[in-house]
């Protein structure tokens, strides 16, 4: 498929901004990581190589006896006496860090939190669990929903604005007084009331929140809207005798798609933002998961501890700025008005 | 009348846009020489592009630097260089030596600010004059710009002055510090021909009054004949041809100039048939827009966009709908198109189609077409011209991949364009070429009546011709009844058969186009023939200002 000259040139400005380029180069780096999460952190090794046959425990649970133990239960590959019966007969492949982000560390040389160490690179939390593993699910759950989030109510967002955009009227002046008043219901309150009801799991945060968060890029998107309906090709097209429907799709959208791609990295960042607030405040997900707001509480209930407080704020500070920095790169690559230097 | 020494002298100036080491660096203007005498009035003439602009400004060192440059040549202004001149002494030409006017004027001016406090900035910052002083000096001026009630003027903002007040508004700026040179680029574009004609009779006068000199910037060969002494003919960055006005528009020496000279739209519409069958009629159409005011929205009055027009449309005639903006041409074409709600009986083929829906209206969709004014709106920008031109054709069931392709190629090669441009996009293209995608996309559903509002008015004089000639060829070949919404009455008298004069909606006068060219009844008509082909301002309340 070759890309429209629009869209090349959108290419070129969006790599004209190097700070944004390189941004999003590491942020998509680091998402790929961590989406790979449990073959970096994790307390079973990749491979086990066991009397001549390969064990693939990341995939698949082996009891204890597979490798010449005693209990039925699945294999604790961290447990000296296991680790000895699999070195007499074979060899396991670890990943770099040997721990879960669920995975206790029973083994400190002091009470937990303990500092930064050769086992522990960025120490362990109060549970005594690994930091760094916690941080790379954290990571991965924070931009996980973050996205998830952004597209459902994107799609959302954007066909209401669309739809009370092109038609006007009555459904218009309805659905924006709507809008208004949702817009007014205390967002925060509904979420604790909630989480007293229900627990709170990751689809039951993302729905509560989605519903208010649809409501973002209708504005954007119906004002678009608005204005590319009267432009002379879209009534061009009405002369042909082009039914509504194409006409959105195939004349207005995409020139509503213009507003709504820029906005989407700030929106990503700001429900990014959302789920750690609610965790930090203790909404949000449910207890032991994972989680840059989890961390960051951690870090403000043990202040004697600052490698949780510092390795909370400094990885939800780098994901939101190389959010925003890509996010400038975008709004860039859309702005038509926009020179490239050099290229002009 | 050219008279004393030249004061401004442009010695082979280039301009160059990109860096030196850049390879897309393009020169935008190359090797301009130029005088100016005192008292004299210079025209630059060329089309979009030419360069004519990139000129102007360089005289003020006004262009973007560093990224535009001055490869060769020198600017003199009154004996001293301009190129490479400290921050001061520009400072000091600017706004005080050198006056400038720009063609837009609802773009020009601050919309915070009241016209006393822009036309005093530049006595505050100049002169050093006080505040009162400054605001004594904006009424002198307001009043030599002729404008009306200048008293109350001085506290208006731009938003409630109309295009010509706003334009005698930024000359008042221009003269504010009685200039040496007063730079005019495309002073009168913007602006309806009644009014455009009371400008240029202003700058006419104020020069005389002032001894100033004038260099005017147009692409309207009309304007320099009236106005100038001396014409520069530009294109792609070169002035081709320079010379008194008379000797050069007698007798052109270079190809550019005749052509350019050429290309004012000429001839006669073919003949009419008054017989020819009859297309599409409206009978006392109205579109009022109701005015709402109150808790309640009651209508308390409606804005008449179009009052009581009858207009009746025959197979193979063009009729032609004149009036100054706002006077509700366009809204007419809509309306006729059934794109605009109205009042009042329209018939198409003899069948009333008022009452008609939007289900009802598809089918009769493809024998009715428009076309816009503007050539660059009008193409979505996301489209191949293949796209663009085959959406109707889809959209009437017409969608063999084969038989579309065959009726696009068609269709471009019928307005003059290769079959080959299908894959294109629109920017790839120039203002006329896709004037002319715009026509294939309307003529390939074949139809029968065409709304053209303002097709030409966009688009460069030597391309209007082209597209004027081509639109006759068209009609002629199929049989096409038009209707030309045009505020450019010379195009409208090299097609039109019958002539509609509208004024706020309602029909000033109406009748056969030769008639009405040659002995028009009603004092507005004859107000806006004599603007548009005489560039004379008639004073008369006819005309609004």
């Amino acid at each position: 498929m070759s890309l429209s000259p629009i869209n090349q040139r959108r290419i070129q400005q969006f790599k004209a901004n190097k700070r944004g380029y390189w941004s999003a180069i590491i942020f998509a780096i680091l998402f790929m990581l961590s989406l790979f999460a449990e073959f970096i952190a994790n307390d079973k090794p990749f491979v086990v190589m066991y009397d001549g046959e390969i064990h693939l425990p990341v995939f698949n649970g082996y009891p204890e006896t597979a490798f010449g133990g005693e209990f039925q239960t699945e294999a604790d590959y961290r447990d000296p006496f296991v680790a000895e019966k699999i070195a007499e007969k074979g060899w396991m492949l670890w990943p770099l860090i040997r721990y879960h982000h669920r995975t206790v560390a029973w083994d400190l040389p002091s009470p937990a939190p303990t500092g930064p160490d050769s086992q522990h690179i960025l120490g362990t939390d109060d549970q005594a669990r690994d930091v760094a593993a916690r941080l790379i699910y954290g990571f991965r759950i924070s931009v996980l929903f973050g996205f998830t989030l952004v597209v459902v109510s994107s799609v959302i967002g954007v066909l209401a604005g669309l739809v009370q955009g092109f038609y006007g009227g009555w459904l218009d002046l309805i659905m924006q007084r709507f809008i208004e008043i949702w817009g007014g219901l205390p967002q925060l309150y509904i979420l604790i009331i909630l989480a007293s009801v229900v627990e709170p799991n990751f689809w039951w945060l993302l729905g509560l929140l989605l519903l208010f968060s649809w409501t973002g890029l209708v504005g954007v998107v119906r004002a678009e809207t608005l204005r590319a309906r009267n432009l002379d090709f879209v009534r061009a097209a009405r002369a042909l005798g082009v039914s509504n429907r194409k006409i959105m799709v195939r004349h207005v959208l995409p020139n509503a798609m213009v507003a709504t791609i820029t906005f989407l990295p700030f929106i990503l960042a700001g429900s990014v933002t959302t789920l750690t607030a609610l965790d930090f405040i203790g909404f949000g997900l449910p207890p032991g998961s994972a989680s840059l707001g989890e961390m960051l509480q951690q870090g403000k209930n043990n202040l004697q501890a600052p490698w949780l407080g510092f390795t909370g704020f400094l990885s939800i500070a780098v994901l939101l700025t190389l959010l925003v920095f890509a996010g400038e790169a975008v709004r860039d690559a859309f702005d038509p008005r926009k020179t490239i230097p050099g290229a002009a | 009348m050219a008279t004393g020494d030249p004061f401004l002298k442009l010695d082979d100036l280039g301009v160059r846009f990109g860096g030196a080491d850049d390879p897309h660096a393009k020169d935008a203007v190359k090797d301009v020489s130029l005088t100016l005498a005192k008292g004299e009035t210079l025209a630059l003439v060329g089309e979009s592009g030419s360069g004519k602009s990139v000129t102007a400004l360089s005289i003020l060192q006004l262009l973007p630097y560093p990224l535009a440059s001055h490869p060769t040549g020198s600017i003199q202004f009154d004996g001293e260089e301009m190129i490479g001149a400290s921050k001061q002494t520009l400072m000091k030409v600017r706004g005080a030596r050198v006056g400038m006017i720009f063609q837009e004027p609802m773009t020009s001016l601050n919309p915070l600010h009241t016209v006393a406090k822009q036309i005093g900035e530049s006595l505050v910052v100049h002169r050093g004059m006080s505040k009162s002083a400054a605001r004594a000096r904006a009424l002198e001026l307001l009043k030599l710009v002729a404008l009306k009630d200048p008293e109350q003027r001085l506290d208006s903002y731009p938003h409630q002055l109309s295009g010509g007040q706003r334009q005698r508004v930024m000359i008042a700026m221009a003269l504010a510090n009685e200039p040496d040179l007063l730079i005019a680029d495309e002073p009168t574009t913007a602006l309806d021909v009644t009014i455009q004609a009371q400008i240029l009779e202003l700058l006419r006068d104020l020069q005389q009054k002032l001894g100033m000199a004038v260099l005017l910037i147009t692409h309207d060969l009309g304007i320099v004949r009236k106005t100038a002494d001396r014409v520069a003919v530009m294109t792609d960055g070169e002035i081709v041809e320079q010379g008194p006005v008379a000797q050069v528009f007698d007798s052109p020496t270079h190809p550019y100039t005749q052509m350019l000279l050429a290309a004012e739209p000429k001839g006669d519409p073919v003949a009419a048939d008054t017989s020819a069958t009859e297309i599409l009629a409206a009978d006392d159409l109205k579109v009022w827009f109701p005015i709402k005011r109150g808790l309640l929205k009651r209508t308390i009055g409606h804005v008449k966009a179009v009052d009581g027009v009858t207009v009746k449309l025959r197979a193979g005639q063009t009729v032609g709908v004149v009036g100054e903006s706002g006077s509700g041409k366009t809204t007419l074409g809509l309306a006729l198109l059934r794109l605009q709600s109205s009042e009042g009986a329209i018939r198409f083929d003899g069948k009333d189609i008022q009452g008609a829906s939007w289900a009802e209206m598809r089918p009769l969709r493809r024998e009715m077409q428009i076309v816009f004014q503007d050539p660059y709106g009008s193409l979505s920008p996301r489209m191949t011209i293949g796209e663009i031109i085959a959406e109707g054709l889809n959209t009437h069931g017409i969608r063999e991949g084969a038989e579309v392709e065959k009726r696009v190629a068609s269709g471009l090669e019928e307005v003059g364009l290769e079959p080959i441009m299908s894959r294109r996009y629109p920017h790839e293209f120039s203002g006329g070429q896709r004037q002319r995608i715009a026509i294939a996309r309307a003529i390939v559903l074949e139809p029968r009546f065409l709304v053209l509002d303002e097709p030409t008015s966009a688009l460069d004089m030597s391309v209007q011709a082209q597209i004027v000639d081509l639109l006759r060829d068209l009609q002629h070949r199929h049989n096409l009844a038009y209707m030309f919404i045009s505020h450019d009455l010379k195009v409208v008298k090299a097609l039109a058969h019958d002539l509609i004069v509208l004024k706020d909606g309602k029909v000033v006068e109406q009748g056969p186009a030769k008639a009405i060219f040659e002995a028009p009844q009603e004092e507005y008509t004859q107000a806006l023939l004599a603007a548009a082909f005489d560039m004379k301002a008639v004073d008369t309340d006819a005309v609004s200002d």
